[in-house]
């Protein structure tokens, strides 16, 4: 082993900064990340051992005991809740015959639940060691489970035509892409980013963000920060050297378009990066990439060997001898919070996914300590047709303050889910029609951290940064939807993926989730609801970054739009004990402890 | 360079880039933290220095004071947000004061003083979380850790710069760890420097019990928003 | 709790010599106070008696009708204001707790067992029948030999899963840390109380041990 490591860290010139692939790479070889590997790290690397457990104890997807020979993840979401999740999470537990959480005795399964792995159009869904399967059934479940016991791989079970994992028709044997709806900006054919992108080098990079700024093009990733002028600010901001970072961790639960976007289009994005580099004068690019999507891992690599090879990538790019690009994938490892630019940042310097404090803003500071521009994965491929039409082109779609179009994954329960290009300024009910959602009740928009507006109050509401602010994901709830759960759900997932580091996010939506469910049970009331909203803002505003600020957003906006979802289940005290207080689990635990005592005595 | 901020409908004198929980102080304004040190990086992670900012709650520590700058303080909506923050603190860990070593000279208990706490708003938890005493010096009791992570950043191998205190895992389940080997390494004086950071009674000199009689610890002495007043540190 | 229907007499109820009526009138007018101790040590009663000459100063206002001093079970008139020591630990606790609760205007937590559970709660990290295997199993004083005896009869209380801070189990009005707090402290609650103000106990004597 000793060696293996060794190895493994020369690869990477001993540079502490790129532990993630360090872990991923020792991950990969032996399944999971052992005291002997990390204590061979700690010499190699001058970290002490929990110094390396500090990063790769952040990440879901690293294991620190054996976690089975085939790594089976779950994804849990509202959205799989809503079709057959039950039945595929039973099944699974019975084929595979451990529990969740658990490995088999023989140690070849490993079950798990992950949260939203990008395929709510599709669901339910499962990643088993870096592929995965959708719309999942029992029959599935034993085909895929029997197969994987005979001694097949899950790679060779979903992708049977053994398609080359470099090409669209590998990642085509697995999923879905679902695009409903084409605009004028995305999935556009046989573009010749050549063409494009010398004329884009022929103008000054100040130019090139004249020309984003013309546009009016805002960030994609939910925050809407003018893209022109955050790479001006990159631009003019000193360093010694620059960086773009393709912000590819797509962990909103409900949304998927930018999977569709690196799937269909990834040339697009690629050409947003390298122009992108040209504007803010960078040389090196990074795409940080969940760890869901490993099995677009290959195919993307492909497309910017392709570039390379096209003189469209690397050195002196189109004959430019001062312009000089690279592309590297730096592979998360399973963290929600690293969405955040910051936190991304970190954890592409082989840290944990800790949002930094700003300012320092990543445009003055971000990675290594250099300014970075870190932009969505949609907004780049949104550049690559802006500098092909024009500024003027882009900013006649949509409205006046929110120019152009944008991509919205819509999943749950409408006719056709899946990838819509619309233009900013549609209305919610105009959306509606278009996906077939003929029974709305709650549309959540923007995932967990966004908010949860009513089919019947809200139908009229607009796209736009100053409204519905969409980050692209749209999750539709019938009127059968049990939504409180649905609240529940959230609030787990935000527990789930706070980072931990400022206590108001890592004690607050612990005892917002534990409101949630004492409301369920009928044991809260009015006091209870009065306490959500104050405790509910204070998390927001208090909160170190973006996730403890949203946070609470699952309960305060369904408090706000159906607030009889929470009345009706309302206790009013009958005598001076609360309702909280559980009479019951308060009482029960003597007469048990005292049985089993006396039973043990007796033996 | 110098301009002029208010703090709490008062004008002041500000030095531009410096924090604002400093400038604060340095006009008599006391805001509690439990993770800020004047002189050191700024942590921000208790967030029980948040005042409001133009409109805006932040944690004061984290804010370089900028032209213009409208900063409310003693709103009682503010006051009430730094307490709760505490409450949290304390139902999230087992703060057994009249248990604790650290009673007296701890600075959650003393912040506590300073903003009113008499109970916590919020569900005690009585966490379960291992202590570790296998270094030779420190006894860590993990169920008193607030995360503040001065020790993780304050506290290195003097000889390699390693991390000896550091978090494993993340969110709820998130834990202070100790590296046994390097924790042998350091020197009594070390020792002291960490337990006397540690707001809490987290880590533990081994030496060091319940040294002083009530009465006559630290902040009964002089309380901590004196000690931050006056000395501009609160030791 | 099954003593309530057997039958057995409290002792406010046990015939005693009547009062003056003129005294018995004066003490009608006066703020009827009272305060209980849960699962504590009786320190924070201490404490209580510890306001010494103050507690002199408010007697023209105030009435205590039931102290650890005269020990009955219960209170047997409605009172303005109930200190509670101790937190909740079995269900005699919290029958106590509700008593008080339906007969106090304000109910005010004392000490750092009521107001988080204090020294009994730290059980709460080990479970119940570990606390019993200690207690009356393995503890050094079982007698080598005997078969050992967890109480569990319909006449002693159950002990509740874990200790619980009072105003988990009914609203509580104020709060009062300390282990115990001072003498000093619970007057000046007291003295707010009594005198109509907002309680405000200045932080050089608010204290958690």
């Amino acid at each position: 082993m000793k060696e293996k490591i060794q190895n493994i860290v020369e690869q990477y010139q001993s540079d502490k900064t790129r532990l993630m692939d360090i872990l991923w790479d020792i991950h990969n070889q032996y399944g999971y990340i052992s005291d002997e590997a990390v204590n061979q790290l700690s010499d190699a690397l001058n970290m002490s051992p929990p110094d390396i457990r500090e990063t790769s104890s952040f990440y879901h997807f690293f294991h620190a005991q054996p976690a089975g020979k085939h790594q089976i993840y779950l994804s849990d979401t509202v959205i799989a809740k809503m079709s057959n999740y039950d039945e595929v999470h039973t099944a699974l537990e019975k084929e595979t015959g451990c529990t969740f959480g658990t490995i088999d005795e023989s140690g070849t399964f490993g079950l798990y639940h992950t949260n939203c792995i990008g395929l709510s159009d599709q669901e339910p869904a499962m990643m088993v060691d870096k592929v995965v399967f959708t719309n999942l059934t029992t029959e599935k479940i034993e085909d895929i489970i029997s197969a994987l016991k005979e001694g097949k791989s899950a790679e060779e079970i979903a992708n049977p035509n053994q398609h080359p994992h470099t090409e669209v028709s590998y990642i085509d044997a697995m999923v879905s892409t679902n695009i409903q709806n084409k605009g004028s900006v995305f999935f556009k054919k046989e573009r010749n980013y050549r063409v494009i992108l010398s004329k884009c080098l022929s103008s000054i990079p100040e130019e090139v963000i004249e020309t984003v700024l013309d546009s009016n093009i805002r960030g994609r990733g939910g925050a809407g920060f003018p893209t022109g002028l955050k790479w001006r600010l990159c631009r003019e901001a000193e360093g010694e050297e620059k960086y773009v970072i393709c912000n590819a961790d797509e962990g909103e639960p409900g949304t998927f378009k930018d999977r569709v976007l690196l799937t269909r289009s990834p040339k697009d994005v690629l050409l947003g990066m390298i122009v992108c580099a040209h504007a803010i004068d960078s040389s090196v690019g990074i795409i940080y990439l969940r760890a869901e999507y490993w099995y677009l891992k290959a195919y993307l690599e492909k497309q910017i060997q392709e570039f390379h090879d096209e003189g469209l990538l690397g050195k002196d790019i189109l004959g430019r001898k001062d312009f000089h690009f690279d592309i590297r994938i730096q592979m998360g490892a399973g963290a929600y919070v690293c969405g955040d630019e910051t936190a991304l940042i970190e954890s592409c310097e082989g840290k944990r996914g800790t949002p930094r404090l700003k300012p320092p803003y990543p445009i003055q500071e971000g990675y290594l300590g250099q300014p970075t521009s870190v932009n969505n994965v949609e907004t780049f491929a949104a550049v690559s047709r802006i500098v092909e039409k024009g500024g003027a082109w882009y900013k006649a779609m949509g409205t006046e303050a929110s120019s152009g179009t944008r991509l919205l994954s819509v999943s749950g329960d409408c006719s056709y889910p899946g990838i819509y290009e619309i233009e900013w300024g549609m209305m919610l009910n105009e959306v509606l029609r278009l996906v077939g959602a003929k029974d709305a009740k709650a549309i959540q928009i923007s995932g967990p951290s966004g908010e949860c507006v009513s089919a019947l109050k809200d139908g009229e509401r607009e796209f736009c940064y100053s409204d519905l602010s969409c980050n692209g994901s749209l999750m539709i709830f019938n009127q059968s939807r049990d939504m409180l759960g649905v609240v529940k759900h959230f609030m787990e997932f935000f527990v789930d993926e706070s980072c931990g580091i400022c206590i108001p996010c890592r004690a607050g939506n612990v005892d917002l989730l534990h409101k949630v469910e004492r409301v369920i049970d009928g044991k809260a009331c009015q006091q209870d609801l009065d306490e959500i909203v104050s405790w509910g803002t204070l998390v927001k505003s208090t909160s170190r970054c973006g996730l403890g600020a949203t946070s609470p957003n699952p309960i305060l906006t369904t408090l706000n739009k159906f607030p009889e979802i929470y009345k009706k289940k309302l206790v009013v005290p009958k005598g001076p004990l609360l309702p909280s207080f559980d009479m019951d689990a308060a009482l029960t635990g003597h007469k048990n402890a005292y049985k089993i005592l006396m039973k043990e005595e007796a033996e | 360079m110098k301009t002029e901020i208010t703090l709490d409908g008062k004008k002041i004198q500000a030095q531009i880039g410096k924090p604002l929980i400093d400038v604060a102080s340095d006009h008599g304004v006391y805001i509690p933290s439990l993770c800020y040190m004047r002189g050191k990086p700024c942590l921000g992670t208790c967030r029980v220095c948040s005042v409001r900012v133009n409109g805006h709650v932040m944690a004061s520590c984290t804010v370089p004071v900028y032209e213009g700058m409208e900063v409310e303080v003693d709103a009682p909506d503010l006051v009430d947000m730094r307490k709760a923050l505490v409450e949290f603190l304390f139902v999230e860990g087992n703060h057994n004061c009249p248990s604790c070593e650290k009673s007296g000279r701890c600075e959650l208990q003393a912040v506590g003083y300073e903003t009113g706490m008499m109970v916590s708003r919020f569900p005690y938890r009585f966490p379960v979380r291992t202590r570790d005493h296998a270094s030779k010096y420190i006894w860590l009791e993990r169920d008193r850790c607030i995360f503040c992570q001065r020790c993780v950043e304050f506290i290195r191998d003097e000889e390699t710069g390693q991390k000896i205190f550091s978090i494993d895992k993340r969110s709820t389940h998130s834990s202070i760890e100790i590296d046994v080997k390097l924790a042998d390494k350091m020197t009594p004086k070390q020792v002291k420097r960490a337990a006397d950071i540690c707001p809490v009674g987290c880590i533990i000199d081994k030496d060091l019990g319940f040294n002083k009689p009530i009465g006559e610890r630290k902040y009964e002495i002089k309380s901590i928003k004196e000690r931050i007043l006056k000395g501009k540190t609160n030791e | 709790m099954s003593n309530v229907v057997k039958n057995e007499i409290a002792s406010h109820e046990l015939p005693a010599t009547p009062m003056d009526p003129a005294v018995m009138a004066k003490r009608e007018e006066k703020i009827q106070v009272a305060m209980i101790g849960l699962c504590g040590c009786w320190g924070c009663t201490l404490s209580f008696l510890d306001m010494d000459a103050g507690l002199l100063s408010l007697l023209d206002k105030i009435n205590i009708s039931r102290a650890s001093i005269t020990d009955i079970k219960r209170i047997p008139k409605r009172c303005a204001i109930g200190f509670v020591e101790g937190g909740v630990a079995n269900d005699e606790n919290i029958e106590t707790l509700e008593h008080f609760r339906e007969n106090c205007d304000i109910l005010i937590s004392v000490g750092a067992c009521a107001v988080w559970g204090g020294v009994p709660a730290m059980r709460n990290d080990v479970t119940l029948e570990a606390c019993f295997k200690e207690a009356y199993i393995d503890s050094p004083t079982t007698v080598p030999g005997t078969k050992p005896v967890i109480p569990f009869h319909e006449d002693l209380p159950l002990i509740t899963s874990k200790v619980y801070p009072c105003h988990e189990v009914v609203k509580m009005d104020y709060f009062l840390p300390g282990c115990p707090p001072e003498g000093e402290a619970i007057f000046k609650v007291l003295d707010d109380l009594v005198n109509g103000r907002e309680i405000d106990l200045p932080t050089s004597i608010n204290r958690y041990d």
